[in-house]
């Protein structure tokens, strides 16, 4: 990964492409790529969807190499739903491809006139961009589909549906998985619609030709390689729960917390979350011959993905995730995982963020558009946005829109980005991180929920404040530095407990550039990313009363706990404070 | 006395996935995971009524004890 491709979508002439060395971001990737760049380089009152924003698409650090896990893809720009700075990751095989082909980031830069739409291919050859006005308006299964019979199955693909194309600000980035599906998305911030308003359809890397990278230590490389794997497979979590059950061996344990946000956040419980469990749908997939144990690139030993077969036991989507099966789900009052399948593919196959595009229809039936626990209604209320109907596009465009065209008071967003499948009043601590976060209320930012519910890496009660800050402060450090190594962040519940599994990764990320890597190293990583990402917020304008969860958080006590948010605005302001 | 034991997880394997069990008074989270022959090293998450508690707790009637083993996801 010594070069930089910068791609002038808007040249005079026709897309231009660049190829320059690292110059200032030598050294850096994924999330450190791309918060930097976009940092250093996009005007912080730029709109979003203009010339003057920045797709900056950047493998981790250790992409492309032998090691395990490695295969996260970042993608960096400003983003069009929050107008603060965003980095959504993604698996899948791209960031591996990329990796190899020796690109620490690819930067989509202007944006063209006119009407065509282009696609870029990557190859060892080279960049080439092409205009083919063939793919417009598909959705991400179809036009993968077509692109295979033009470039076949031994490459990766980064696409957008017809949500981003449209612009809309739900609109992820899909990133093919190793049997070319294209099922792992960039799906915060709409990153698609920046990638849509630069008229790019879809990324073709090629690595045909290209070797793994070469660590500048092989042996202590290899050596430290096999004591991460060591480490993750002996972990409960990395090495049991998650293959077994997927992320939604969470709905039971956040049901069971009181923590599960039902009915657009009035409750913390959900009769029909048996209905939806980890448990049922790992039993349920493996039932219908589809597998409860899944990896979304080569070299992942975790899998906690799967795949999810239809009644009569056709493909019909991966795994959703516990966050998907929750916005789906619980949140808008609905008990049937086929009906949550259903909308998961829909949203894969559309180019939207589950989240976003889940709790944005639980937003709809609280102003009654449908009523809450209609399952036909929702997958109507998602291909409206297939469709590209007035009313597809505003529920396309997320939940604080939806919530204003419809006069909602209660609105689960901060930021205008969509809460995840935690209430905050039931887990301060993760309050704490959707308030503070640099991308608008974001749970993976800084994962309070292992300390506070799973007790993995220490113990901090979830109905307190105290230990909270502290916790989100240094969960947010160290998630901004995983995020920039090109690691899955599931290994976060091992290196949190286990001290040689920790130094394993330390060990990776040294003797691949034959230095010495420590704690402290990781650390100073972490609040580099993250400083530059507050600046960068500051410059478009963002303050500290900008890091507060909505009102009725503090207003309405939800049961069984019967509390609020209780975190101070003063305490909310030390976060950032080191 | 009546309380009602929640497994998840691995911990329903050969076992059951909700029952009302009766205990003598006093009986401690310990003593039920005992019980089941739930391996202490495996236990993670351990909630009466939703809320967090140790082993050492002691139940009273009308309990709803959950037991997770460790689990993870995000
Ligand atoms: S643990 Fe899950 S999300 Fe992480 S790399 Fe593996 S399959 Fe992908």
């Amino acid at each position: 990964m010594d070069k930089i491709a910068r791609i002038d979508m808007g040249a005079a002439g026709g897309p231009k492409v660049t190829v320059g060395d690292l110059g200032e971001y030598a050294g850096l990737g994924g999330r450190a790529m791309t918060s930097l760049v976009v940092a250093a380089e996009v005007h912080p009152l730029a709109h979003p969807l203009g010339a003057e924003n920045k797709l900056v698409i950047s493998p981790g650090m250790l992409s492309g190499t032998t090691g395990s896990m490695t295969g996260r893809l970042s993608v960096g720009c400003k983003s069009p739903l929050t107008g603060t700075i965003k980095e959504s990751n993604a698996g899948g095989q791209a960031a591996q491809v990329l990796a190899r082909l020796g690109y620490a980031a690819v930067i989509l830069e202007g944006k063209p006139v006119g009407d065509d739409l282009y696609k870029i291919i990557i190859n060892k050859d080279g960049i080439q961009v092409i205009v083919d006005n063939s793919l417009k308006l598909m959705d991400n299964y179809p036009l993968v589909e077509k692109l295979r019979g033009e470039y076949g199955d031994k490459v990766a693909y980064m696409t957008i549906g017809s949500a981003g194309e449209r612009k809309l600000l739900a609109a992820s980035i899909a990133c093919t998985d190793p049997e070319l599906r294209p099922t792992r998305h960039c799906g915060r911030g709409g990153v698609g619609a920046v990638m849509g308003a630069k008229r790019v359809k879809a990324i073709i890397i090629d690595d045909a030709g290209m070797k793994m990278r070469p660590p500048k230590d092989p042996e202590k490389y290899r050596d430290a390689n096999r004591k991460f794997v060591e480490g993750l497979r002996k972990h409960p979590v990395t090495g049991e729960g998650l293959p077994a059950y997927g992320t939604n061996v969470l709905t039971n344990v956040l049901n069971e917390a009181g923590g599960y946000p039902t009915y657009n956040f009035k409750d913390g419980q959900f009769p029909g979350s048996a209905k939806l469990s980890g448990e049922a749908q790992a039993q349920l997939e493996i039932d219908r011959g589809g597998t409860a144990t899944h990896g979304c690139h080569r070299g992942c030993v975790i899998q906690c993905s799967g795949i999810y077969n239809d009644k009569d036991g056709h493909y019909l989507t991966k795994q959703p995730e516990y966050e998907t099966v929750w916005s789906h789900g619980g949140h808008c009052g609905i008990d049937d995982l086929d009906t949550v399948a259903m909308l998961d593919f829909l949203d894969d196959n559309i180019g939207v963020d589950t989240i976003e595009m889940g709790v944005t229809i639980g937003v709809a039936m609280d102003a009654g558009v449908i009523e809450f626990g209609d399952k036909a209604g929702a997958i109507r209320l998602v291909e409206e946005v297939q469709q590209g109907t007035p009313l597809g596009r505003i529920l396309g465009s997320g939940a604080a829109i939806t919530g204003k065209v419809f006069g909602v008071e209660r609105v689960p967003v901060v930021k205008d980005q969509a809460l995840p499948a935690y209430d905050p009043r039931a887990v301060q601590g993760i309050g704490v991180t959707y308030a503070t976060t640099t991308q608008g209320a974001d749970h993976t930012a800084g994962y309070a929920i292992a300390t506070n519910i799973l007790k993995v890496g220490g113990d901090v009660d979830p109905l307190k404040t105290e230990g909270q800050i502290e916790l989100s402060r240094n969960l947010q450090i160290a998630t901004a530095a995983i995020d920039s190594t090109g690691m899955c962040l599931f290994i976060a519940f091992a290196i949190m407990d286990q001290p040689e599994t920790f130094q394993a990764l330390l060990d990776m990320l040294g003797s691949f550039h034959g230095i010495t890597m420590t704690g402290d190293d990781v650390v100073a990583l972490g609040k580099k990313v993250l400083s530059a990402e507050r600046d960068f917020n500051t410059r478009a304008g963002f303050t500290k009363h900008h890091d507060r969860l909505p009102r009725f958080f503090y207003n309405e006590p939800v049961a069984p706990h019967n509390q609020t948010f209780m975190m101070k605005d003063e305490e909310l302001d030390e976060v950032f404070n080191w | 006395m009546k309380v009602t034991v929640k497994l998840f997880a691995s911990f329903r394997t050969g076992r059951f996935d909700i029952e009302a069990v009766d205990y003598p008074v006093g009986t401690t989270v310990a003593d039920v995971a005992d019980g089941l022959k739930l391996p202490r090293t495996e236990l993670g998450i351990m909630m009466i009524n939703n809320r967090h508690v140790k082993l050492e707790r002691v139940l009273v009637e009308g309990d709803t004890l959950a037991l997770f083993p460790l689990l993870g996801g995000g």
